[in-house]
């Protein structure tokens, strides 16, 4: 089934599950929507408008990992938008991937690299240590 | 059932659907951009030189131009969750589902446009 309630007048949002597990997913995309909302927008505000492509080097970035702050902000941001993505993306290949073997192969391939960007990313933010 | 090729992107048509299917592209294409966002920060761990060459990689017009459409990207995904969030936690709202629909096209392209010019000043130069 595609879209949710009240489908027959052309509205889309995922019908929410009853319970367990999809039941959490389901709060957790809204959720973090919301607070995705405000980080990521306030990201690009400051990464792309005030800062731009031409000011970001590595002694920007160095400079702005210098205190715990930025760092927890993009490991917040870095986990949220993560699964937030992985579970969208989910959701999209249950709906358009349907044969048995296919739709384990190409679910487990996305849980694979969701798990190493999620600690590679972690590790660079957690372990980032300027060269002087 | 089969399905016919057209029915993977469309189901009753309307404004739903075209929400629907924009927020499925928008978040997708973020995605992959974080994807390629997170190792391009790695490349801080190799110091200095690495991580400024990938920089320098983003500087190139073409990426520049998809820094842009990123941008729109995110702010659609943004703006039609929050409708998304008010129909599902507030459900007598889709009685005026149209037009919150309409103000999310209408909010986008007000912050969007102003950005996107903002953004492409370089072009000018």
């Amino acid at each position: 089934m595609k879209g949710g309630r009240d489908n027959a007048m052309g509205m889309a949002s995922r019908p929410k599950p009853e319970s367990g597990l999809e039941l959490y997913a389901w709060i957790f995309m809204r959720v973090s929507g919301v607070v995705l909302l405000i980080m990521a927008l306030t990201h690009l505000v400051i990464m792309h408008l005030i800062n731009n492509i031409d000011v970001v080097s590595y002694e920007f970035v160095a400079k702005r990992y210098a205190t715990p702050f930025w760092r927890t902000y993009d490991l917040v941001m870095l986990w949220l938008a993560l699964i937030h993505g992985v579970n969208g993306s989910r959701t999209v290949l249950l709906d358009y991937v349907h044969r048995g073997g296919l739709r384990v192969v190409s679910l487990t391939a996305l849980y694979v690299v969701g798990f190493i960007m999620l600690a590679l990313g972690s590790l660079v933010i957690l372990t980032f240590h300027p060269v002087s | 059932m089969s399905v016919k090729p057209q029915q993977y992107i469309t189901y009753r048509g309307k404004a739903g659907q075209w929400s629907w299917l924009l927020h499925r592209v928008t978040g997708l294409g973020v995605l992959v951009f974080l994807l390629a966002h997170i190792v391009d920060t790695a490349m801080i761990g190799w110091g200095p030189g690495a991580y400024n060459a990938a920089m320098s990689l983003y500087r190139r017009p073409v990426f520049r131009a998809g820094e842009v459409l990123l941008a729109g990207a995110v702010l659609y995904h943004a703006l039609n969750g929050v409708r998304i969030f008010i129909i599902d936690f507030w459900p007598e709202t889709t009685t005026i589902h149209k037009k919150l629909v309409y103000a999310v096209a209408a909010l986008f392209v007000a912050i969007y446009v102003p950005c996107a010019i903002y953004m492409l000043r370089w072009v000018a130069r």
